[in-house]
């Protein structure tokens, strides 16, 4: 047969059709992703206004692992084990469930520039934790509070872009109906700052919406957290593939045999629990999930087969980094949100300049 | 092995308004049937409908004999593939991966193409003469190279129908007569049935198939080509006039539509 452009009829050789040196990169990028989450993590055990050098960090991980910690005595290992290392863990599940999510959510509404948020699940978030907050709650309803505003926000769009889609939302209606109501949580949130007693509640409504880890760093957070994660995630690592044809538009993927209505909601849904849960227990933390799926693609390119993975351990290595310096920059500390937002939009602009040539 | 596609008195639209009524044609195997009409007929309503992005509001599309809303849209995208129009998507995917994206109806719903898809794949590739693109970003390839592709991609799911969305349009002249001389082995060697959608009365001359030729008001003229695509068709549908010329070769007549220019 014919050829559009020129003839190159010479036949496929197995070594282009394997091109093993694609695969290759990208499992060589995740190794050395890896290791580097691993010397992150460890290093960061130390950083903070104590800071402890790294042979004693290794010291205290040897103890903990033979099982000789003795915390009485011992306040650096209190200080190591008990207050950074559930912070540290938390720190890399949220980092990783909320580019896991925007990534997710660049592909099903096609566009790069969508973040987690999109649907309104952070908006609707800080109006539940606001709210808790300012009646005076324990920090347990608090984080409900804020997960289940964060997910009702979510069926409110959903449900409004039914209404005016007629059952089948298209994106567009999905992303506009997420801004009306991310709006309207918003404004909410800003009148619940408003009428906050100004001494006892406005300082802890204003820390919680910008964001940190300083709160609900517990061991038992990072499992509740951990459980949740594994139980959004696994769905939408098995639906890697039909995210790739989803990215070519409804009717192209519905003509390659996908139920696009079905794949679309069981993405919300996932997406909307990845941020729900990060949400409620560290704040709003903006950027994250907009900008990782970016840095992951320039890497790996768009397959989701392979920016899943990668995006978790960049996600999670990237908000690592980020809170040491919350941790670590002044004596007290710096809500998380904040940095991401000075280290994102930089970071954002220059992915801009060098991958105009995709956009414009 | 023969199949056919009867598309019986459909009536088609969006929300309440109807666009198209009462339409009627039959594709088998190893035909082409080109849609031909003027801009906003109504030829792009009726391709959703058949293709199931919309519902029909009347009639009935029969694959085989078989109403095609009783088929999953995995048993129908084993059947019928579509080509859309060339566009460009928002992530630089490779090609061969753009074509994997095919092999998604022979896959499981949670499974990840095999080898062997990718071998498949890269079949298509190569049954196009497009091979040199396997490596390629599809987002830096040509409109051309792109209309081939998506033609790979629509082949990956080996369909027995093929719906193309005028795949000649916003090609240069020489992929213009490549991707019509593709659909035309498609149709005669591999015996796939094609739906296309066409502004080129030349196109269907060439193609050498059947056209369903939409006029407004819902008036429908179904045939050969050379039956169809008459002086006085052209003028009751476009309100143009034309020349049917005969292009006597050694061994095979081309008829070709020649408009006709006033000059004042």
């Amino acid at each position: 047969m014919t050829s559009a452009g020129n003839n190159n009829n010479k036949g496929i050789s197995p070594r282009e059709i394997d091109d093993k040196s694609q695969s290759k990169r990208e499992k060589t990028i995740l190794i050395v992703l890896l290791v580097m989450l691993l010397i992150a993590a460890v290093i960061s055990l130390g950083v903070g206004r104590y800071k402890i050098p790294l042979n004693q960090i290794i010291d205290i991980l040897r103890s903990w692992i033979t099982g000789k910690t003795d915390f009485k005595n011992n306040p650096l290992q209190v200080v190591v084990l008990l207050v950074r290392g559930p912070r540290i863990l938390l720190c890399m599940l949220v980092g990783a469930a909320l580019s896991v999510s925007g990534a997710a959510y660049q592909g099903l509404f096609k566009n790069p520039m969508v973040s987690p948020d999109i649907l309104g699940v952070s908006a609707g978030a800080g109006v539940g934790a606001s709210i808790a907050i300012i009646l005076g709650f324990p920090s347990l309803t608090v984080q409900l509070m804020a997960f289940c505003f964060g997910i009702g926000a979510v069926f409110l769009v959903m449900g409004l872009a039914s209404a005016i889609g007629r059952g089948t939302p298209a994106t567009l209606i999905m992303v506009l109906s997420g801004i009306v109501v991310g709006s309207l949580f918003s404004s909410c949130s800003s009148l619940l700052k408003y009428l906050a007693d100004a001494k006892a509640r406005l300082p802890d409504v204003v820390f919680w919406l910008m964001g940190s880890f300083a709160k609900n760093s517990s061991y038992q957070n990072v499992l509740i957290l951990f459980i949740l994660v594994l139980a959004a995630g696994i769905p939408l690592f098995l639906m890697r593939w039909q995210m790739n044809v989803l990215a070519f538009g409804d009717e192209e993927a519905q003509s390659m045999g996908i139920n696009t209505g079905r794949l679309r909601l069981a993405i919300v849904i996932c997406s909307t629990l990845l941020t729900a849960s990060s949400v409620a227990l560290c704040g709003i933390i903006g950027w994250v999930g907009l900008v990782i799926p970016h840095i992951t693609r320039f890497l790996v390119g768009p397959n989701f087969k392979a920016l899943l993975p990668t995006s978790i351990l960049i996600g999670a290595l990237f908000m690592l980094i980020v809170d040491d310096f919350a941790r670590a920059l002044i004596a007290g500390e710096i809500p998380i949100g904040v940095i991401t937002s000075l280290v994102g939009a930089p970071l954002f602009i220059y992915l801009m300049f060098k991958g105009r040539k995709e956009w414009v | 092995m023969g199949m056919s596609l009867e598309i019986k008195d459909i009536k088609c639209g969006f929300g309440p308004r109807v666009v198209v009524n009462g339409f009627n044609a039959t594709v088998n195997s190893g035909e082409i049937l080109c849609m031909l009409g003027p801009n906003g007929v109504g030829k792009s309503t009726l391709f959703k409908t058949v293709l199931g992005f919309l519902k029909p509001m009347g009639g009935e599309i029969l694959l085989d004999g078989k109403a095609i809303n009783t088929l999953s849209r995995k048993e129908f995208a084993k059947i019928m593939a579509y080509v859309p129009q060339v566009h460009s998507p928002p992530f630089p995917f490779k090609v061969i991966d753009v074509v994997m994206m095919g092999r998604t109806a022979r896959i499981g719903t949670f499974g990840i193409p095999s080898r062997r898809d990718k071998e498949i794949a890269a079949s298509m590739l190569e049954r196009l003469g497009v091979t040199f693109l396997l490596n390629r970003t599809y987002t830096e390839i040509s409109g051309g190279e792109r209309q081939m592709v998506l033609i790979a991609r629509a082949l990956a799911q080996e369909p027995a129908f093929l719906m193309l969305d005028e795949p000649t349009s916003n090609l240069d002249f020489g992929n213009q007569v490549h991707v019509l001389q593709c659909i035309s082995d498609l149709a005669r060697n591999n015996g796939l049935g094609i739906i296309m959608t066409t502004h080129f009365p030349d196109h269907v001359f060439q193609c050498d198939g059947h056209v369903a030729l939409i006029e407004w008001n819902n008036v429908f003229l179904t045939g050969k080509a050379d039956d169809i695509i008459t002086e006085e068709n052209m003028r009751n549908t476009y309100g143009i006039e034309i020349k049917v010329v005969k292009n006597k070769f050694s061994e095979t007549t081309v008829s070709s539509c020649i408009p006709l220019i006033k000059k004042q």
